[in-house]
């Protein structure tokens, strides 16, 4: 009985300390899987994510040294689109998901009501007579804000939102010249006898 | 397992007439805390997300404004996929015009059978030079997003290394659209 006592407290103690609790997802999304098996990081990450019905959403960490950049964010933002709103408040929001003009309504929900499908997206239509879309002009915001430091762009697609959706926000990469982003997935296993299965047995590398 | 010594060390012997204290158990019930325990364990086990989420990685090309700039894909080498409504795949080899487009467009699904996507690429890479080979994905506009992941990654599983996502054209999307419609479900 004392053994048993302390081998299912250990792994009482394990289980408490391994455990991280998830943030309560506001935006359902439920991505597809791939073969890629590089763990998505968490310093330093912008996130994108396309909801089922392809609403955009934007957020990025919540670190000390992401603090800073929101304050840029925001004070770019009010600067450029001439609006004023809490930064307090847009500092705290866990993402942000409406058009510029829409920013201080937006941000006076409070948090725990600011649901996916309640709310409208970042507008990713081309603006008329522009260049890109709202979206184009958030993520340049954005990028500035990450200029010298290293900014992790992730994209987090639901399996069922179109391709339409997912184009524009590539089209709105694209036009930032930001090349390089990643794909969160979840992991799964490498089919059998592929040519991917057969390198992996030889034990190469593959770069990712 | 947690027991106090209580009796009392020495040989004090208490005189007559005075008298003995009662002597009080010291072991304690552990049954309730272990039965917390457990459920604590199962909470935690099943709240314990032990897959991380991963991250594929996926690099843009510059779009080039200029036809000259374009790179240049092998009409021998190329294998076209399109992706369709309902996880329908269709594809073709080399380039599409009015008069092979029926014969040329074929149907696909995203299976590992003979059927399916893989053994098309597989068939294409093995039977062209390994530097010609070019496979140009289009998705359509009725497409998901997990189709077009798993099109990415049927790329990285069968060590296609060059591939391009490139937009569908008007007379692809029509092609698109009629062989479904004319496909039995």
């Amino acid at each position: 009985m004392t053994a048993m006592c302390d081998v299912a407290f250990l792994l009482l103690s394990f289980f408490i300390l391994t455990t991280k609790f998830k943030a309560p997802e506001a935006i359902a999304v439920q991505t597809p899987s791939s073969v890629a098996s590089k763990v998505a990081p968490d310093k330093d990450v912008v996130l994108v994510t396309i909801d089922p019905s392809g609403k955009v959403f934007l957020s990025i960490g919540e670190d000390k040294t992401d603090d800073g950049r929101k304050d840029l964010i925001a004070k770019s933002i009010m600067e450029n689109k001439k609006i004023t709103f809490d930064v307090a408040k847009f500092k705290k929001a866990h993402f942000w998901g409406c058009s510029f003009a829409q920013l201080p309504s937006y941000l006076s929900i409070p948090e725990e009501n600011r649901k996916g499908e309640t709310l409208q997206g970042i507008p990713t239509d081309t603006i008329k007579g522009g260049t890109g879309s709202e979206f184009t002009e958030w993520m340049r915001i954005i990028k500035d804000a990450y200029s010298g430091g290293k900014m992790n762009l992730l994209l987090k697609g639901d399996n069922t939102s179109k391709y339409p959706a997912f184009k524009s926000v590539i089209d709105a990469f694209k036009k930032n010249d930001l090349m390089k982003f990643q794909m969160v997935t979840n992991p799964e296993s490498i089919p059998v006898g592929t040519e991917l299965w057969k390198n992996n047995l030889k034990g190469e590398k593959r770069d990712e | 397992m947690a027991e106090l010594d209580t009796s009392s060390g020495g040989g004090h012997k208490k005189g007559p007439g005075v008298k003995k204290a009662k002597k009080l158990s010291t072991r304690v019930d552990l049954t309730p805390m272990v039965d917390l325990g457990f459920l604590l364990i199962t909470f935690f086990i099943f709240t314990t997300t032990m897959s991380q989420p991963t991250a594929m990685k996926l690099f843009l090309p510059k779009d080039a404004d200029k036809p000259e700039d374009q790179n240049k894909a092998k009409e021998s080498g190329a294998l076209t996929i399109l992706l369709g409504k309902d996880n329908h795949v269709f594809y073709y080899e080399g380039m599409l015009d009015n008069s092979n487009a029926s014969s040329k467009f074929k149907s696909a699904n995203f299976g590992s059978g003979e059927d399916g996507i893989r053994a098309e690429i597989i068939k294409k890479k093995a039977s062209t030079n390994d530097n010609d080979f070019v496979v140009v994905i289009k998705p359509g506009a009725e497409c998901t997003y997990k189709n077009v992941v798993d099109a990415l990654d049927e790329m990285t599983v069968n060590g296609v290394k060059r591939y391009a996502l490139v937009d569908i054209t008007d007379v692809e999307s029509q092609l698109v659209k009629i062989t479904e419609a004319s496909a039995p479900k």
